[in-house]
């Protein structure tokens, strides 16, 4: 019994921190998804390309920085957050981020772009256009949060550089499973993959099903 | 579909409230490890320390024996300390202990630690226990090593058969050991990187892995290996060389290059570990699953004793 609640704890904080993660990228990556999309400034495509980029970044690499600038020897040492779930949410947000954002931006510019004139012509407020404009792209841009999700609860590397896999601290699926295979114990390190496996299809299918429900409207 | 998305968030607040009011509930009381005894040692009641965060940065041997599931929660029950254990190798180890991103460190390279301590860059250095290496291989043993005497001339007898050998290859206290023996007996197969000679860059763990599947020889310690046996195909093919001794050492990360480390902690966690009671518990791990003891302890002697 022992065991399967250590599964449980892991279990809730993969999710937790992933969760977190995807909620705070989409806080800041639909509105600089929709700047991207609907604004027009110089440097703009410039920005964009940075974005795309940034959604192939690999985890391992946004993990090093991320701890290189969380040790103590960092420069953001003093907030003790090396080697703790928020440096695990921290890293993450960097790496759902660009998905996000690349995403939305791409969801939007999908759109007619008679859509935005029709609206503001017809007197809708610029907050109002926008919404609207999301509700018009809302299939894309769910797959666009999904697939922000998909890339940090499956993801290894960053969480094992600034969370250390740190008994009951920082240990997540992925981590876990890393640990396990390392020592021979594959029973167990299948076992984790599947769980890993079965909830991030249970998230997906919810977030499926909304997408396939708005999709009928 | 306003409504549909204000649904979707509002469960998914709701969702992460209830996990984050869940979580810690669910921390179990670490028994984890199976047969050893975790005695109740008289519970000192220690005022709840002024920084209970420490940092302890070890190698994967001592992770991947399991040694440290039973230490470290001991430790915390009885001090109040909460603990890190970062587990990388050897020379990671003592990286963070010179950049102080760590504040003690359990370690087993005496070479590099002395050259550590030199640097200045750790207070106190304690002898702790020691294992000892083993040479392990497939059944079949191609390069004809089993019972040999010295582990040098294994090595020999290796590097002449051009038998696969899985070197641990990422500067850990394993890795230097190997390195050592090698240079003893007179060859360079890390520089000249003869194709038998495979570098993990692993954990001893994962290591021994390797070793298994592609039916090669290397360098364990022989606790990581009693751990791991049960998912192994490899023997136990050369022991008990005084050349294979492991020792370990605590060292506390001096405060006077980085005064942000807890070095109050760090003193606690090394005392403890030296003091007889947990000595104690160092000496019974692993006799009941094993059948044999894994960590002898040394607090008492010196380096000298043993041969350092």
């Amino acid at each position: 019994m022992q065991i399967d609640l250590e599964i449980f704890q892991i279990t809730v904080l993969s999710l937790e921190v992933s969760i977190l993660a995807t909620f705070l990228s989409l806080l800041l990556g639909l509105p600089l998804g929709t700047l991207l999309a609907l604004g027009r400034f110089p440097g703009r495509s410039f920005l964009l390309s940075l974005v795309n980029t940034g959604m192939g970044l690999p985890p391992v690499v946004v993990g090093l920085f991320v701890a290189m600038s969380l040790w103590r020897s960092g420069p953001l040492g003093d907030l003790n957050l090396i080697y703790t779930p928020t440096a695990i949410v921290i890293a993450q947000v960097v790496i759902a981020f660009p998905v996000v954002t690349g995403l939305t931006t791409a969801a939007l510019q999908a759109l007619d772009t008679g859509l935005q004139l029709q609206l503001l012509g017809l007197g809708a407020s610029r907050l109002q256009m926008i919404w609207l404009l999301w509700r018009e792209a809302r299939l894309p841009l769910l797959a666009g949060m999904m697939a922000g999700f998909g890339s940090v609860i499956s993801e290894v590397g960053a969480s094992m550089m600034v969370g250390g896999n740190i008994r009951y601290q920082t240990r997540v699926l992925t981590t876990a499973i890393v640990l396990e295979t390392s020592k021979g114990e594959f029973n167990n390190a299948i076992g984790l993959a599947v769980l890993l496996l079965t909830i991030t299809f249970l998230v997906n299918w919810g977030l499926t099903w909304i997408q396939q429900r708005a999709a009928k409207r | 579909m306003k409504s549909r998305l204000s649904l979707l968030f509002g469960l998914l607040f709701i969702f992460v409230i209830a996990l984050s009011g869940c979580a810690p509930a669910a921390v179990p009381t670490p028994t984890a490890a199976p047969a050893t005894e975790v005695p109740t040692a008289a519970p000192t009641a220690n005022p709840a320390p002024a920084n209970p965060d420490l940092i302890l940065a070890t190698t994967t041997s001592t992770q991947d024996s399991g040694l440290l599931d039973v230490l470290v929660p001991l430790f915390e029950q009885q001090t109040g300390y909460k603990v890190k254990v970062v587990a990388v190798g050897t020379g990671a180890a003592l990286q963070m202990g010179q950049q102080g991103n760590a504040d003690v460190l359990l370690v087993h390279a005496p070479s590099s630690e002395v050259t550590y301590m030199k640097g200045g860059f750790g207070k106190d250095r304690l002898l702790v226990m020691h294992n000892d290496f083993i040479i392990v291989g497939p059944t079949t043993d191609p390069a004809g090593i089993k019972g040999t005497a010295s582990a040098v001339d294994a090595f020999k007898k290796i590097a002449t058969a051009s038998a696969p050998f899985i070197s641990r290859g990422d500067q850990s206290g394993t890795n230097t050991k190997e390195l050592a023996l090698w240079k003893s007996a007179g060859l360079d197969p890390a520089g000249q990187k003869p194709t038998w000679y495979v570098e993990s860059g692993q954990g001893m763990g994962a290591t021994l892995t390797i070793a298994s599947q592609k039916n090669a020889y290397t360098l364990t310690d022989r606790a990581t290996y009693l751990a791991n046996k049960a998912n192994l195909q490899l023997d136990i093919l050369v022991e008990k060389d005084t050349s294979l001794l492991n020792v370990y050492h605590v060292i506390t990360v001096n405060p006077d290059k980085w005064p942000k480390v807890n070095y109050v902690g760090a003193m606690a966690f090394a005392k403890w570990i030296i003091d007889p009671a947990t000595q104690d518990v160092i000496a019974k791990f692993g006799v009941d699953k094993y059948g044999q003891q894994l960590f002898i302890p040394d607090a008492t002697k010196t380096d000298a004793d043993l041969g350092l």
